[in-house]
């Protein structure tokens, strides 16, 4: 926990929607990587932490992208970290499902080809929920947002096999609802010596329309479901964390009952 | 002095590796790759404070040095065309954020339709971006505005990125001689580079670019055109002391044959070569012909323009782009606005687009309408265009 005002980095009293999940992640990554960090984020919920006019969130030095080119950012400072010799500097690239999977994805697999040593973390809510909740490219199957009224015909993007084809040298899916794993992996990612990519599972309760003190259970029930995988890839091996379930179909039946958007209208 | 036979390409290639850039971001595209491919190779024998980057497009390339840039390091990239128009979004981050990129342009059409060409459009379309824009004539004003570039881009009270733009393939692609200068007095010239105001580290940790209200917003943007401003003093400042130490002639404006000149042409870029010979011809005729050339386009040297050409009665100006929907080409309608209230008047030709040749043909034929018409066009004149403009590809029902 944040107990010593040095490490409080992240501001506390954020306007993030209560019950968000990527604040969680954001305030966690931070506690594993400190002050010794570069952050980029791109327009988006995180870019609240980024601040407001002559205010910011965080004790780090950050920048704000454009919503695709957060990868390109974050190579740009690596690069210019290593030439002036500052190598213990960690990059960290911190952006949302959007503007990973849909618009930024080349940017990000620019990156993961030339190999510079980045920790990309996508939190993933699931949709374009700072402008309302419109549908992204890992909005999954059927899930109701406000560009897909009658609910998503597609199918999620599967980040983590991509990154697996770009033969990265770390890349995990996480939680909110396991944090020792999450921050477990966030070490990891900073230890690598190349890109590394977390894609992290980060429920919303506005935009999936479910009550803001139960972020973490939806988020477990996800994992436990099967509806979210914990995973890791390192040296082009996955290894899938299965959490034991005795009643997944059950689980899983909760999972979507307690959210609005895979309700049928 | 050491002179070597280079063409705009390899003289851009050359400043750069004099200028003491750390991080090359680059990708590549006609008429520009054989910049790259010289840096890359250059960068190649280089140690590990240097580094030659390949991205996946130009929106990486500009993001990947303007970060590189606020985190400490002097960066850039070069491009053309839709290489340019892809880096728009960007353009923006990089003036509005003031990192001083030196980034040369090689003049290049826009789409459609599809053209390698010289044409002007493409940096034309980013006059208002925050950056400063030199347009070159040759190699040498190529290699000699990179290294004033970084002076001016980099100095406390201008703080902008700036464009060297050179035509393609006119310049970027023809063999010239060029003097070259010897890299300490080139280190000496521009200074090391240091982050100023905005930047990237850890020891100083500040967070760049956020959400901005319409509090502040409108005083950013004047912090930006009062940079612009200053660059109108500043700018020949430098380049005296430039002109000093390395023995060459810059200034904003450059007039030829002007003083007594009755029939005036303002060119940009490459035709200005091709104007000054036909001046030449034509005094030899018994024509008061003169010439305006315009090398700095971002700051627009308005004042210097108008006492340049106090007292003239009819100025053309040639706009190597279409300034489509407006009644006189983009440079022509700044000359204009320059000379607002005078009783100068200025004829818009448009001339050389998608990469035709303007000819001394074209350009005499430019003096002739400045000077025998008696009622001057008051629209845009299309000086080289063909008699058939409207049959071609037209579909016949």
């Amino acid at each position: 926990m944040d107990t010593s005002e040095e490490e409080n980095l992240v501001a506390y009293g954020v306007n993030t929607c209560m019950g968000c999940g990527l604040e969680i992640v954001l305030r966690r990554a931070i506690e594993i990587l400190g002050k010794n960090t570069i952050v980029v984020i791109p327009p988006g919920c995180a870019a609240v932490f980024s601040g407001f006019g002559n205010t910011t969130a965080m004790r780090i030095a950050g920048f704000q992208g454009n919503l695709e080119n957060t990868a390109a950012y974050a190579s740009g400072i690596r690069t210019s970290l290593d030439v002036q010799g500052k190598k213990d500097v960690n990059v960290l690239a911190f952006a949302g499902d959007g503007a990973t999977v849909d618009i930024g994805i080349q940017s990000l697999s620019g990156m993961f080809e030339r190999g510079e040593r980045v920790i990309y973390i996508c939190y993933d809510n699931e949709a374009y929920m700072n402008t309302g909740g419109q549908q992204s490219g890992s909005t999954p199957e059927h899930a109701v947002t406000t560009t897909t009224p009658g609910g998503k015909l597609g199918l999620k993007k599967d980040m983590i096999a991509i990154a697996q084809a770009h033969r990265i040298p770390y890349a995990a899916s996480a939680s909110v609802a396991y944090i020792k794993d999450f921050q477990m992996k966030v070490k990891k990612a900073s230890e690598v010596n190349g890109p590394a990519y977390i894609h992290v599972h980060a429920p919303c309760p506005t935009g999936w329309g479910f009550d803001p003190s139960k972020t973490i259970e939806i988020a477990k029930k996800a994992v436990l479901s099967g509806a979210w995988e914990l995973c890791e890839v390192a040296n082009g091996e996955k290894i899938v964390h299965e959490i034991p379930c005795e009643n997944k179909d059950e689980v899983w039946q909760e999972y979507m009952k307690l959210q609005k958007r895979f309700r049928q209208k | 002095m050491n002179r070597e036979i280079l063409d705009g390409n390899s003289a851009a290639a050359k400043a750069i590796s004099l200028c003491d850039v750390s991080v090359i971001a680059a990708y590549p595209i006609t008429p520009q790759s054989a910049m790259v491919e010289e840096l890359a190779e250059i960068y190649r024998h280089r140690d590990e404070n240097y580094k030659f980057v390949c991205v996946e497009s130009e929106h990486s390339a500009i993001s990947y040095v303007t970060s590189s840039e606020l985190a400490g390091a002097r960066s850039t990239t070069a491009t053309a065309s839709v290489g340019l128009a892809y880096m728009h979004e960007v353009l923006g981050v990089t003036g509005g954020c003031r990192v001083p990129v030196v980034m040369p342009i090689v003049n290049r059409a826009l789409v459609a339709p599809w053209s390698l060409w010289c044409d002007h459009q493409d940096s034309m379309a980013e006059r208002d971006s925050g950056w400063l824009q030199f347009y070159a004539e040759n190699a040498q004003e190529v290699f000699d505005c990179i290294i004033m570039g970084y002076r001016i881009a980099e100095s406390k009270e201008i703080l902008l990125p700036m464009m060297v733009c050179m035509d393609g393939f006119y310049v970027s692609h023809a063999m010239q001689k060029v003097d070259m200068m010897e890299a300490e007095n080139v280190k000496e010239f521009i200074g090391a580079f240091e982050p100023k105001n905005l930047f990237l580290d850890v020891n100083h940790p500040m967070f760049i670019n956020n959400l901005t209200s319409a509090d502040e917003f409108t005083e950013i943007r004047f912090q930006q055109e009062s940079a612009f401003r200053k660059a109108l003093t500043k700018i020949p400042e430098i380049m005296d002391e430039f002109n000093q130490k390395f023995h060459r002639e810059y200034h904003m404006i450059e007039a030829y044959c002007l003083e007594d000149a009755e029939e005036v042409l303002i060119g940009i870029g490459s035709m200005c070569g091709t104007i000054r010979k036909v001046v030449k011809d034509l005094r030899k005729k018994g024509r008061k012909a003169g010439m305006l050339k315009i090398l700095t386009f971002r700051p627009f040297p308005a004042e210097q323009i108008r006492t340049a050409l106090a007292g003239k009665c009819r100025v053309g100006v040639i706009d190597r782009s279409a300034g489509l929907g407006q009644k006189k080409g983009i440079t022509a309608s700044e000359v204009s606005a320059a000379l607002n209230g005078s009783s100068t008047e200025v004829v818009s030709f448009i001339a050389g687009l998608g990469g035709r040749d303007i000819s001394e043909q074209t350009i005499e034929n430019a003096f002739d309408i400045l000077q025998r018409q008696e009622m001057l066009p008051l629209e845009k004149v299309f000086l080289d265009k063909k008699e058939n403009a409207m049959q071609i590809r037209e579909w016949e029902e």
